[in-house]
């Protein structure tokens, strides 16, 4: 299952979503929204993403990671819009016979998503000023 | 040919808009592509070199040739999760 939503992650339905009889384990990240980064204060953060493509490369990360591992279930729900401290931009829950497997999906799913998946972040600093987050890219250039 | 190209985070702060369009010959790839933003639109020289070129929504390559229909859209480093 894949979804990108502006409402709050409920993290008990994401793992509901990949629970069967079949699974010996589910695996769930969720990424929530940290306070200080390097000493510096966030008051919320703002994402955005090109909806058309986030949808279709989340969709075919979830069928790669089906490729690589026997999963039981997978899903990937992306949050968008303002979130406040500690709330959940991510959620990935995967379900799997064993739990090497789950965790080792689990893990390339969130890597993975970091890289290519077109979603960004800002950051609302807590001092009034905000920036998108693009990893590599100097404010200058 | 004008080309609709969509913008997001940082590059759409900069550009002031979600949407640019840009002048290009016809059958142009995204490598003309590309230099004409570099040379029509001076705040993005900088960033060009970081961003990738999504064309219908898949990651496209300096040779990839553009039509029409096509769906361009600039993709700067990505920060979800």
């Amino acid at each position: 299952m894949i979804s990108l939503t502006t409402k709050h992650i409920d993290a008990s339905e994401v793992l509901a979503s990949v629970s069967s009889t079949d699974a010996g384990a589910i695996v769930l990240f969720l990424g929530t929204t940290r306070e200080f980064t390097h000493g510096r204060r966030t008051a919320s953060l703002d994402y955005e993403c090109y909806p058309e493509m986030a949808e279709k490369k989340l969709a075919e990360l979830e069928a790669e990671a089906r490729r690589r591992w026997p999963l039981t279930g997978c899903s990937i729900v992306h949050r968008l819009g303002r979130l406040e401290l500690g709330e959940a931009s991510i959620a990935i829950a995967v379900s799997s016979p064993h739990r090497q497997v789950a965790f080792e999906a689990g893990k390339w799913l969130i890597d993975t998503i970091k890289e290519v998946v077109p979603i960004w972040k800002r950051e609302n600093w807590a001092d009034g000023s905000s920036e998108w987050v693009h990893p590599g890219l100097s404010k200058s250039e | 040919m004008m080309h609709r190209v969509k913008l997001f985070a940082a590059i759409r702060q900069r550009i002031g808009r979600d949407e640019l369009e840009v002048e290009l010959p016809s059958a142009a790839t995204v490598r003309q592509l590309r230099g004409a933003l570099a040379e029509q639109f001076p705040p993005l020289a900088g960033v060009l070199a970081h961003t990738r070129i999504a064309v219908d929504s898949e990651y496209a390559n300096d040779d990839r040739q553009l039509c029409p229909a096509s769906e361009i859209a600039l993709i700067p480093p990505v920060s979800g999760g």
